[in-house]
């Protein structure tokens, strides 16, 4: 069993990596002081040598620990993927060690989960936002952060005071808009969730 | 066949190289025919405005096909496809750098309305942003309806008082 195998292995690293609930892939929990080094031992003993995906989990806003990121690895010599994850410790203020000294490609991935979820990697060379503008004070993948955004100002000040647009909450009108899972491809169209209201017709009061 | 309206026609005997017409008619007759697009591809519909630009459609059959990516030297923006916040002031900026006269033709659900992304990053209709003159349904809208509405362009462009403002006379 490669999972039994490497988890020996990676407990000589670290002796608290345990084995993490997974559907597929072999995949394991790591505490977060020692995230660099278990992905070390992996890419240059075990032959993961490529990483497939960086990412966060928001566990919820009265979740502790809140935060975990996860690591997705390949070995391209025997094909099998892996998945290492580790909670950050602090809910408020989450922090995560970088991996980009070990692949460059976490780089981009980083940046993304800090945008999204607002994870500070500690030795990242360049932790800006990469979806959102700069200046945006959200983190829109957070679990308390609604999808129709918070009203916001256009990052622009000229074209903000050319214009008067402003960033709105998007209309919801009853959505999210979603596909039912009925058998039938017709009835598959997205539809509103709440049809009680729309564009047309306001929303009756709760 | 010899057509009996011949004499009605424009007969260079009879007016001596010489055309009568008003101002409005002939600039807005030249300004029709070479709209010169700024392509503003944004997302998929930027794909079907290329397929519009392509043998099969080709626009240049209706004088838009000199597609500029200077904003300096273009009289239409075709704004094809998902307008972000984070893009929204570029596309304005843009706009702002065309030369007058200038038109905007918002291209697919997504320029027109924000299109199926309600959502926090999108901008609902980029008529919030820049003026906008034709609309285009669809997700993508195929290359014969952006053709239609450059042709509705051009009825509106014929329809302006171009002397007028050129001139800067006063009404």
């Amino acid at each position: 069993m490669i999972a039994q195998d490497l988890l020996a292995a990676l407990q000589g690293v670290n002796s608290e990596v345990a084995e993490r609930e997974s559907a597929d892939w072999p995949s394991f929990n790591c505490p977060i002081d020692s995230l660099v080094d278990v992905l070390k031992a992996l890419r240059d003993n075990h032959g993961y040598d490529m990483l497939v995906d960086a990412t966060g989990i928001d566990n919820g806003v009265e979740a502790s620990p809140r935060f975990t990121v996860v690591y997705h690895l390949l070995s391209t010599s025997n094909h099998v993927y892996i998945r290492v994850a580790a909670d950050c410790l602090d809910s408020e203020n989450p922090v995560a060690p970088s991996a980009v000294s070990l692949w460059p490609a976490a780089d981009w991935h980083e940046r993304e989960a800090y945008d999204m979820f607002g994870i500070k990697y500690e030795n990242h060379p360049d932790l800006r936002r990469i979806l959102m503008w700069d200046s945006y004070p959200y983190h829109p993948l957070r679990k308390d952060f609604p999808l129709a955004g918070h009203e916001e100002d256009l990052w622009d000040e000229e074209i903000r005071e050319e214009t008067g647009t402003k960033v709105i909450p998007a209309p919801m009108a009853g959505g999210p808009f979603v596909s039912s899972s009925s058998s039938f491809e017709a009835d598959k169209e997205p539809r509103a969730k709440d049809e009680s209201w729309s564009e047309e017709k306001e929303k009756p009061d709760a | 066949m010899v057509s009996s309206n011949a004499d009605i026609g424009y007969n260079s005997k009879v007016e001596g190289g010489v055309i009568v017409s008003k101002a409005d008619a002939v600039i807005n007759w030249i300004r029709t025919h070479s709209l010169w697009p700024m392509p503003m591809g944004l997302a998929c519909c930027a794909i079907e405005l290329m397929a519009s630009g392509a043998s099969k459609f080709d626009i240049s059959r209706f004088g838009a096909e000199v597609m500029r990516f200077s904003p300096r030297q273009s009289d239409v923006m075709i704004v094809a496809g998902t307008v972000t916040y984070k893009m929204a002031p570029i596309v304005r900026r843009i706009y702002d750098q065309m030369a007058e006269p200038k038109w905007v033709i918002a291209m697919g659900a997504c320029a027109s309305s924000g299109g199926m992304y309600r959502s926090y990053a999108t901008l609902q209709g980029v008529d919030r942003i820049v003026p906008v003159d034709v609309y285009v349904s669809g997700c993508p809208p195929r290359p014969e309806a952006l053709l239609d509405a450059l042709i509705k362009l051009q009825d509106k462009v014929r329809t302006e008082t171009s002397a007028k403002d050129l001139l800067k006379i006063k009404s």
